[in-house]
């Protein structure tokens, strides 16, 4: 299994002081409102209120809200992928918006049409989750050309799973985004598999960053459940490119707790590799951090927790009251 | 591992083995080639593309290699592989994963283009596919992989371009494909009792098209509905359209020919919009009582 380094006591004091207790308590809280969104998420497919997938990111959240704590959600752009409502989540989009896209409601972000693998927040520069499979990937090169050519000190942050890295688009993108020097951070979200296929059989290499190497741009391995060190790295690549000095790849080391999608038997791997990345979970480890620094109390946590709770249960009676679209509606939206 | 996205390869890897049935990475463009350079030297490969939808990822290989080898070494090269397939709405799985594309690969001379309807069909139609020294696009229908018929055990063949006839009838054409000869069926049975037969004509190999069959069914129904879940718009049903328009058959026309197909629009994610989206049984019923009736 690939090691990654933790980060050093001295950078954790350095990242923390500079986040400061309030952020980090909100950083904490988004991690909460992904986990228990999904669980929702999951609760409601079961109750067969869901026509359609869904792909659970229930152990990733610590890659979702470190990445986009580092960037300035909002101004900057993202681009995401299927198992993408942590993502959306973890860049400050609503919470009952989400959930009414899930939902297929008309109040969702996409009013319905695109749901749960299509789950964009156009207005708050969010390009959009993606059914395809590196589909947003090449999508970055042309939004980085576009931050340059307007001259803004904006960076895209493109988000994609380990089997996306084996898909052509990706290693096109990344090549055309390094010789044109793009602000363009390539977040590989490695959470070990690409449906039943580890990535150890899909790819013959240790570690995904490498592939950076062939490209020339910086590439870089990261403890994905450790969220200081996915918003060090990532704040690191933001600055890189807001510098203009290009684009980095880094890959974020995770694992993704439930099954492929709904239908996903796992004949693939055991209970206990399951289990042992558990042991793992990003949110106490991140509370721990922070109770450790002194920045919050088991009770606050607590507290984290119930209004993280809180938001979800709003946010299904907001998809539940939501309509229906009307299909005298249905062909709005396909041109402008 | 998995068996496919829809489990129809299950069991073929405890069955045969890790040599011969193989994961590949997420790779769309390398299965299609890999596919092709077996088929060239020797093998006769069946891949799988997960959704229909990522085909999108295959098509140099498929339409500038694949479809012309044979023609472009001067008929010294054959390419007898199958691409199944899964397409077609439904089951909520939005604009990415539930696209009827099969016209684009009608349009590509050297392809064969295949569609099953029915589980007999599906068996007899892949084995031919396998034999058959061409680059066949087989395409299923998610929803028929719910659907239950009787399958013989044996190792029967169903030839390509052969158009079936799967149920007759005198007063309508219904020339439909994959999931639409099933919602067919299932209009035909609404309209019987009001003393309406529809003849229901199933092509099962879009390219090369069996023509015959469809021709002579409207010459003797003098009435055609054309009915296919892909987008109207430079759809397959074009194609059948204009067929019997300079046919023999179009002497015999009664009424205008009808199309039905899918809205030119993408497939939405909500249940009700993606109803509305394609055609279902009481459109058929609909346009075939009108067509009976002279009524359109
Ligand atoms: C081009 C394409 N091929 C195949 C699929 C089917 N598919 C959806 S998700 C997935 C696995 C993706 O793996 P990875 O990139 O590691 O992301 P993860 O699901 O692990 O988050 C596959 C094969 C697809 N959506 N698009
Ligand atoms: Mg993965």
């Amino acid at each position: 299994m690939l090691v990654t380094h933790s980060l050093p006591s001295d950078r954790v004091e350095e990242l923390l002081s500079s986040i400061g207790a309030d952020q980090a308590c909100q950083m904490l809280e988004r991690m909460q409102v992904i986990r228990y969104f999904e669980e929702k998420a999951e609760e409601l497919y079961a109750l067969g209120k869901i026509h359609g997938t869904m792909h659970l990111s229930i152990g990733q959240e610590a890659t979702a809200v470190g990445a986009s704590s580092a960037v300035r959600s909002g101004y900057d752009y993202l681009l995401n992928h299927h198992r993408g409502h942590g993502h959306c989540l973890a860049w400050g989009s609503d919470v009952n918006r989400t959930m009414a896209e899930f939902m297929g409601k008309e109040a969702g972000y996409c009013r319905g049409r695109g749901g749960s693998m299509h789950i964009a927040d156009v207005e708050r520069n969010n390009l959009g989750a993606n059914g395809i499979v590196a589909g947003g990937v090449p999508i970055a090169p042309g939004v980085g050309l576009s931050i340059k050519l307007r001259g803004t000190d904006q960076v895209c942050l493109v988000i994609f799973g380990d089997g996306a890295s084996n898909e052509g688009a990706f290693h096109e993108a990344l090549n055309l985004a390094s010789i044109w020097n793009l602000p363009v951070i390539f977040l590989c979200e490695n959470n070990q598999y690409g449906m039943s296929m580890s990535i150890q059989r899909a790819a013959n290499i240790e570690r995904i960053s490498l592939r950076a190497v062939a490209y020339g741009v910086p590439g870089e391995t990261v403890d994905g459940n450790d969220l200081l060190a996915v918003y060090d790295a990532v704040g690191r690549a933001a600055a890189h490119a807001r510098a203009g000095s290009g684009p980095t790849l880094i890959e974020s080391v995770t694992y993704r707790w439930r099954g492929h999608s709904k239908s996903d038997r796992q004949a693939y791997r055991t209970r206990d590799e399951v289990k042992e990345w558990q042991a793992k979970d990003p949110i106490p480890r991140f509370a721990r951090c922070l109770i450790e620094a002194g920045m919050l109390s088991e009770a606050e946590f607590e507290a984290v927790q119930q209004r993280a709770a809180q938001q979800i249960e709003a946010a299904v009676a907001f998809s539940d009251a939501s309509p229906e679209p009307d299909v005298s509606t249905i062909l709005e939206g396909v041109y402008a | 591992m998995y068996g496919g996205a829809f489990g129809v390869s299950a069991g073929l890897y405890d069955q045969f083995g890790a040599e011969r049935v193989r994961d590949t990475p997420i790779s769309e463009a390398a299965i299609a080639g890999a596919c092709l350079g077996a088929a060239l030297t020797g093998m006769r490969p069946i891949g799988e593309i997960q959704f229909m939808d990522f085909v999108t990822l295959s098509m140099e290989q498929l339409v500038l290699q694949a479809s012309k080898v044979r023609f472009m070494f001067g008929g010294k090269a054959s390419a007898p592989f199958v691409l199944r397939m899964p397409g077609g709405s439904g089951t909520g799985a939005a604009a990415q994963h539930s696209q009827s594309l099969e016209n684009w690969f009608v349009h590509v001379p050297g392809l064969k283009v295949v569609m099953p309807s029915s589980a007999y069909d599906a068996k007899g139609l892949l084995l031919a596919s396998i034999d058959d020294d061409n680059p066949v696009i087989f395409v299923e229908h998610k929803l028929l992989y719910k659907t239950k018929g009787h399958v013989p055990a044996e190792m029967y063949r169903i030839p390509l371009s052969q158009s079936h006839i799967v149920r007759q009838g005198r007063d309508v054409t219904v020339v439909a494909t994959s999931i639409m000869v099933q919602r067919a069926l299932a209009a035909a049975d609404e309209l019987a009792p009001e003393g309406i037969e529809i003849e229901i004509v199933d092509p099962r190999t879009l390219s090369p098209l069996d023509e015959e069959p469809i021709v002579e069914s409207v010459i003797k129904t003098g009435r055609v509905l054309v009915v296919h879940e892909a987008v109207i718009t430079g759809g397959f049903g074009g194609e059948i359209v204009s067929r019997i328009a300079s046919s023999a058959a179009f002497d015999y026309l009664d009424a205008p020919v009808r199309r039905l197909a899918g809205r030119h629009m993408p497939i939405p994610y909500n249940r009700t919009l993606e109803y509305h989206t394609v055609p279902q049984v009481e459109n058929i019923v609909e346009e075939a009582r009108r067509l009976a009736q002279g009524v359109y």
